[in-house]
């Protein structure tokens, strides 16, 4: 077994049911905006994703942030979409990352400009997720560059890469999950699950193809607040699958309600994502809601998490 | 005519296409894009992708569809039509041959290929070249 590249990677190695959570956004030239923001999660998770221009908005950098999460002494996972830059700047950003002390990068595709509020903007796409995690692994493996340029020193991170088990076509999911290990991907989080009979099929087909044990898992898990987000998941985001019943919960309670009702269905997706073999932890979202991210964690008993002092590298 | 220095093209691409080579591009231009709204990447793996073109995304995706599909398997940036990745799964799976292509990892799109005959870069192996970083062996993940 070699060295864990990251704390994150400890924890995968580990017995440990990982808990990860999505930090949010900063529009703001102050680091302190990341501070703040990364507070409510600190000691509630094992690690944060810092996304890259989410929904195809413009936000502070991922890489400002994920630094200054690093620097905060918690673990970042830096996202990089495909959508904003060419195999340059990716090369460069992922060179750059490293440099500043992140250790866990997660590589995806990226929403489309027209989703954002920038939809006149030249939307990138020199590569797709794929081949973005094939360069990452040259990088760090092979010590080059996509064109074979020698690295004066390769980057050391685990790499990371996104599923969506939800979205058509259904059997096809598994195999480009085999096609995302081969290239490189190193850990997986999905897409947000509400529905735990897909997500079923889609590990049981995973498993089919052999792929379960080869890559830790860390199933999305959304905390909602009202019913009127669980139907804008379902009809304004794509590739989010939102059943009936969850929004006839949502609506089912008063919307003074709708807070702990959210919170009660995330923890029960939880519990029942925490049964399933090959899902080794959660990937918690929320929007703008991070104490109900906290307390999903405390009412699925995942507290207290593991002690990250003296763990994270910072480069 | 010597080319110049400055001239940084590779063979494929640099002009002018002219007699048989124009014929070809012609050629396939015109079948191609009659028939599979092909873009003329110059580099076709329409075989591996159960004959719908991965150009036509408008993500360029060459691995797979995105994480966007609509749940009605239409495309997250032109709703009114079909995932062209959704195609490619279920055409692939009407193919006698070829079908497991759908599991091969493509190479990244070699944009000076634009526009050019991927049946004469088929014959001149020119669609063969990947850079060499992503010719390294030894891509295959899981922690270890």
């Amino acid at each position: 077994m070699s060295a864990p590249r990251s704390r994150l990677h400890e924890l995968l190695l580990s017995d440990e049911f990982v808990v990860t959570a999505e930090l949010p956004t900063t529009d703001s030239a102050d680091p302190r905006s990341v501070r703040e923001a990364l507070e409510p999660l600190r000691g509630h998770v094992d690690a944060v994703n810092c996304t890259d221009n989410s929904a195809a908005h413009p936000h502070l950098s991922a890489l400002a942030a994920a630094h200054l999460v690093a620097d905060a002494g918690v673990e970042p996972i830096q996202q990089f979409a495909c959508r904003d830059r060419n195999r340059l700047a990716l090369q460069a950003d992922l060179l750059g990352a490293a440099a500043l002390g992140v250790r866990n990068v997660c590589l995806m595709t990226g929403d489309d400009v027209s989703a954002g509020d920038h939809p006149e903007a030249k939307p990138i796409y020199d590569l797709d997720s794929v081949h973005l995690l094939r360069i990452a692994h040259v990088l760090r493996d092979e010590g080059t560059y996509l064109s074979g340029r020698r690295l004066e020193q390769r980057p050391d991170f685990l790499i990371g890469a996104v599923e969506n088990p939800f979205a058509p076509p259904l059997e096809f999911r598994p195999v480009r999950l085999g096609k995302k290990i081969e290239a490189g991907a190193e850990f997986i989080q999905t897409q947000i699950c509400f529905n735990m009979p897909v997500m079923r099929l889609f590990m049981a087909r995973a498993g089919d193809l052999g792929l379960l044990g080869r890559v830790p898992i860390l199933a999305g898990v959304f905390v909602l607040r009202t019913a009127k987000a669980a139907r804008y998941l379902r009809e304004e985001v794509p590739g989010i699958d939102v059943p009936n019943e969850i929004i006839a919960r949502m609506e089912s309670v008063p919307p003074e309600r709708g807070s702990e009702e959210g919170i009660a269905i995330a923890t029960e997706i939880v519990e029942q994502l925490r049964e399933l073999p090959g899902i080794r932890g959660v990937h918690l979202m929320a929007i703008r809601n991070e104490g109900a991210i906290v307390r999903v964690v405390e009412r699925a008993g995942l507290l207290p998490r593991p002690s990250p002092v003296g763990s994270v590298p910072v480069g | 005519m010597r080319k110049s220095k400055l001239d940084r093209r590779p063979p494929a691409t640099a002009s002018p296409v002219t007699g048989i080579r124009n014929a070809i591009l012609q050629v396939e231009r015109v079948t191609k894009e009659t028939i599979w709204d092909c873009r003329m990447c110059g580099q076709c793996i329409l075989h591996s992708t159960g004959m719908s073109c991965p150009m036509r995304c408008p993500k360029s995706l060459r691995n797979g569809p995105c994480g966007g599909v609509l749940q009605n398997g239409n495309c997250e940036v032109l709703p009114d039509r079909p995932c062209v990745w959704v195609q490619a799964w279920h055409g692939s799976r009407r193919l006698p041959v070829w079908r497991d292509h759908m599991d091969h990892v493509q190479k990244p799109v070699d944009w000076r290929l634009q526009e050019t005959s991927s049946w004469e870069n088929l014959l001149t192996r020119r669609d063969a070249y990947a850079p060499a970083g992503w010719a390294s062996p030894g891509a295959e993940g899981g922690p270890t």
